[in-house]
């Protein structure tokens, strides 16, 4: 019997009686990380790591959560399962499953190249390797996070010197704090939208190191902040939100931000090219690194990662599911 | 090639007019003058040819990269531009270029010269030395597609703050027939020889929509009212014992509309007509489809001559006797376009677009919902007192079209759009129906917002029954309004039909497919319009 096999609730495990990070309610739940298309409500049980319980709990509220140390191998039915670091968002995580000694690993979503904030990418030998590839193509590669951070900076200062406020749009879990942590606190105050300080405050009380922020609030006015960055989530770019800010250059962080038709589309000023996703060479060499002979893709640009990892000599498959990465989609429906 | 790069940044990096026209402005006071000319020459259209073909220039891109061309393929659609897929694939670069706009622009024309294996070199060896942006820059020359969202309009106007010559002006100095070969920049826009090019027209003035009603204009005895014809607008210019004929997009077309020759028998030297060219038969016009026939030709043969013969319908007259009276009131050009006109003998080429002479403003709205029986779109409304400005201004021109045609239509085909629109799905087949059939009729692509777009886009992903190459089959399920200016017969569709300017014009989320148009009301609209 193979280790893992899919049906319509997600990922399983015959062995174990577990699914991971199921999409329809299930007894129990390995979860990988807090994000909404893997961490989903509804399932008896829950496990996840210890780093990334807090943010699952602050999401989902009242749940039967179990936690687990990264590398700490547990017995579930006639499975080993343990957790190791996928570099994706704080507390994210690869499950490796081994049943009568043959291994698996979930990736879930994840980066090989280290933010200096989550747990750095760490790969994990196995047989069979389920990997993302929402950047599945060679056109997707980025750039050393510190360049992208010196752009960031370099734009906050100068829009400053502008007049004007710069308000810049990522995700409010993972790539809001890594922006964070990367931004140069001597330029000036840093604002931020409740979403993103909320989760924030999570992963300030787990011990994270961020630079201060101010939550804002109807009773915060942004003349008091002279110099701000507003750190805003997608959805709050194009909102009456942005109003109390006066003249605003806005800005958006995305690995889809490497296109400049999708940069041109979003209308917003400027693109910065982070993503907390692998990149194409990042994926490659994820894969290399596990040694498995068989790959399963999930979401992203299936089709065209199958192919080319078959012509790399792997037993490569599609499997259908129901995660969504960086979606692009999202990214811009959020906007709308 | 850096200081065009970076002049390319700043204008990608911002979507404000002001911004760009700064951006531009500062390129223009501080770049060498080659790069100058060369910039004003893309900004207005003047751009390389096609250097290397994309299919050739592809394989060399993959090898670069070290990728099988299939998956160079699939990465294309995604990106939307090759100019741009080709800069994000290739290695970082390895060397530096200090090089300027001219001089890449230089080697790019001696690629022909070259044979292929020379020219691989010279481009693998420019992708070797340029860093991202540049390459881009660089590939969008080769393909010669070079489209940077910066209208001609902007750049004079920036190239006006560089200079401080009047925008009208340098307009004008930037029209005809130059190249960067035959003028330097001081020789075009500092010191200018009037009568260096004899074939320059003058920039076309243009007029918007009227939105409100048009009793607000004033009294009715103001304006010079005429019909809006549907052809190709064009200044016929007679300088110098020669004739040439310009198309507003300021393409050289004298060739392709050789009756207009005759004009060189019958007017004055010194005179520039503008007027719409047409298709023409006795006392009308022939479908817009006839002409279109000869827009794509640069050369007619003589079947087509007879079967399309062409006229200009002269609107407007710009130099007289070899004076630009643009300045002059309307009322003043008019008259001497009359008397131009009335001697000219009937066969000529060119005939006066008639004025509508109405007591009052109920009585040309009403001559306004005709046009479209004598096959024009509607009215222009010209103010008598008014100069010829240049390009398009509120105030003194309207044009006042018949509201377009409509038609509640069924989307069964969807494709992704290229550029700022790849990895939307824009470009949608409609059908009408046909008993319990759906007949396609027509494509569109425009009218819907950004989220609209988005929108539907989401619902093709998970609504697509099959799909052909780039094309999906969706369930028939939305229905959108078409709007369209016109509709002619055509053998090459299965509908039978062919609109102009299809559009969609809104999204009928209200209406049930069983409830959209059918043939019938199509080939109704045909026999009342076609």
């Amino acid at each position: 019997m193979a280790v893992l096999t899919f049906t319509p609730q997600g990922i399983y495990c015959p062995a174990g009686d577990f699914h991971v990070d199921p999409w329809r309610p299930v007894d129990r739940a390995l979860i990988t990380h807090g994000h909404s298309d893997h961490a989903r409500p509804g399932h008896a049980r829950y496990l996840a790591t210890e780093a990334a319980a807090p943010v699952i709990r602050h999401r989902l509220g009242e749940i039967t959560l179990d936690t687990i140390r990264y590398g700490e191998t547990r017995t579930i039915g006639g499975a080993k399962v343990s957790f190791h670091p996928a570099g994706h968002v704080p507390g994210s995580a690869q499950i490796r499953i081994e049943v009568d000694g043959e291994v698996w690993v979930v990736s879930g979503d994840y980066k090989t190249e280290p933010d200096g904030l989550s747990e750095p990418f760490e790969p994990v030998r196995c047989h069979a390797f389920i990997t993302e590839c929402t950047f599945g193509l060679p056109v997707f590669t980025w750039a050393p996070q510190a360049t992208t951070e010196d752009e960031i900076n370099r734009w906050w200062a100068s829009t400053i010197a502008d007049g004007r406020t710069p308000v810049l749009a990522a995700y409010a879990l993972g790539k809001a704090q890594r922006i964070l942590a990367g931004l140069d606190t001597s330029i000036g105050p840093i604002l931020t939208h409740g979403a993103v300080e909320n989760v924030n405050e999570v992963l300030r009380g787990q011990g994270l190191a961020l630079p201060d922020t101010i939550r804002v609030t109807p009773e915060v006015n942004p003349k008091d902040h002279p110099g701000a960055l507003v750190l805003s989530t997608p959805s709050g770019l194009g909102t009456p939100w942005l109003r109390r800010f006066g003249t605003v250059s806005t800005a958006f962080a995305s690995g889809w931000m490497r296109l400049r038709g999708v940069r041109r589309r979003r209308a917003a000023d400027r693109g910065f090219v982070m993503s907390d996703h692998a990149d194409w060479d990042g994926l490659n060499a994820a894969i290399r690194e596990t040694g498995a002979e068989r790959v399963f893709v999930t979401h992203g640009y299936t089709s065209v990662f199958r192919r080319w990892l078959e012509e790399q000599g792997y037993d490569a498959a599609v499997v259908e599911t129901e995660f969504e990465g960086e979606s692009l989609d999202r990214a811009e429906e959020e906007e709308a | 090639m850096k200081r065009f790069a970076a002049l390319f940044t700043r204008l990608d990096q911002t979507t404000r007019t002001t911004a760009k026209v700064e951006a531009l402005a500062d390129y223009f006071g501080e770049a060498p003058e080659d790069d100058r000319l060369w910039t004003v020459a893309l900004l207005s259209g003047r751009r390389p040819k096609r250097a290397v073909n994309a299919t050739i220039l592809r394989e060399w891109a993959a090898e670069s990269a070290k990728i099988p061309l299939w998956l160079f393929e699939e990465s294309y659609p995604i990106v939307g531009d090759l100019a741009e897929t080709i800069a994000l694939v290739l290695p970082p670069n390895r060397q530096e270029s200090d090089h300027s706009l001219t001089h890449w622009i230089t080697e790019i024309r001696r690629l022909p010269t070259l044979e292929e294996p020379g020219r691989k070199a010279l481009v693998r060896d420019a992708w070797d030395r340029l860093d991202a942006t540049e390459r881009f820059l660089f590939n969008k020359l080769l393909t010669g597609g070079f489209r940077v969202g910066v209208s001609a309009k902007l750049m004079t106007r920036a190239l006006s703050k560089a200079t401080g010559i009047d925008e009208p002006d340098l307009a004008l100095r930037l029209m005809g027939d130059w190249t960067p070969d035959s003028t330097t920049y001081r020789r075009l826009v500092l010191e200018p020889d009037p009568d260096e090019d004899l074939s320059r027209p003058y920039p076309f003035f243009l007029a918007y929509q009227l939105e409100d009603a048009p009793e607000d204009l004033g009294p009715v005895t103001d304006w010079l009212a005429e019909h809006k014809w549907d052809g190709i607008r064009g200044q016929l210019v007679l300088r110098g014992g020669q004739h040439h004929v310009w198309s507003r997009g300021e393409e050289l077309m004298t060739d392709r509309f050789p009756e207009l020759a005759a004009a060189r028998d019958f007017v004055p030297e010194g005179s520039v007509i503008d007027g719409e060219i047409l298709a023409w038969e006795g006392d009308a016009p022939l479908p817009f489809a006839r002409l279109q026939k000869r827009i794509g030709r640069k050369t007619v043969p003589k079947k087509l001559l007879t079967e399309a013969p062409v006229i200009l319908k002269a609107y407007d007259l710009l130099e007289w006797q070899g004076e630009d009276i643009r300045e002059r009131p309307l009322a003043d050009r008019r008259a001497l376009l009359e008397t131009l006109v009335a001697g000219l003998p009937a066969d000529a080429p060119i005939r006066l677009s008639p004025r509508i002479d109405v007591p009052d403003w109920t009585a040309m709205a009403a001559t306004r919902e005709g046009s479209r029986e004598i096959g024009a779109e509607g009215l222009m409304l010209k103010r008598m007192s008014s100069a010829y400005q240049v390009g398009r201004k509120k105030g003194d021109w309207w044009k006042w079209k018949v509201d377009p045609l409509s038609i509640d239509a069924v989307m069964i085909y969807a494709q992704q759009g290229h550029g700022r629109r790849a990895n939307l799905f824009t470009d949608f087949t409609f059908a009408v129906w046909d008993g319990d059939q759906l007949v396609p009729f027509t494509k569109a692509y425009s009218g819907l917002t950004d989220a609209e777009f988005r929108r539907i886009t989401a619902w093709v992903r998970k609504n697509t029954l099959e799909r052909y190459g780039p094309v999906r089959a969706v369930k028939p399920h939305h229905v959108f309004e078409i709007h369209f200016e016109g509709i002619q017969e055509s053998p090459r569709h299965k509908s039978g039909v062919a609109l102009r300017f299809p559009r969609m014009s809104r999204w009928r989320e209200d209406k049930p497919v069983g409830e959209a148009n059918t043939l019938e009301d199509l080939k109704e609209m045909l026999a009342a319009y076609g």
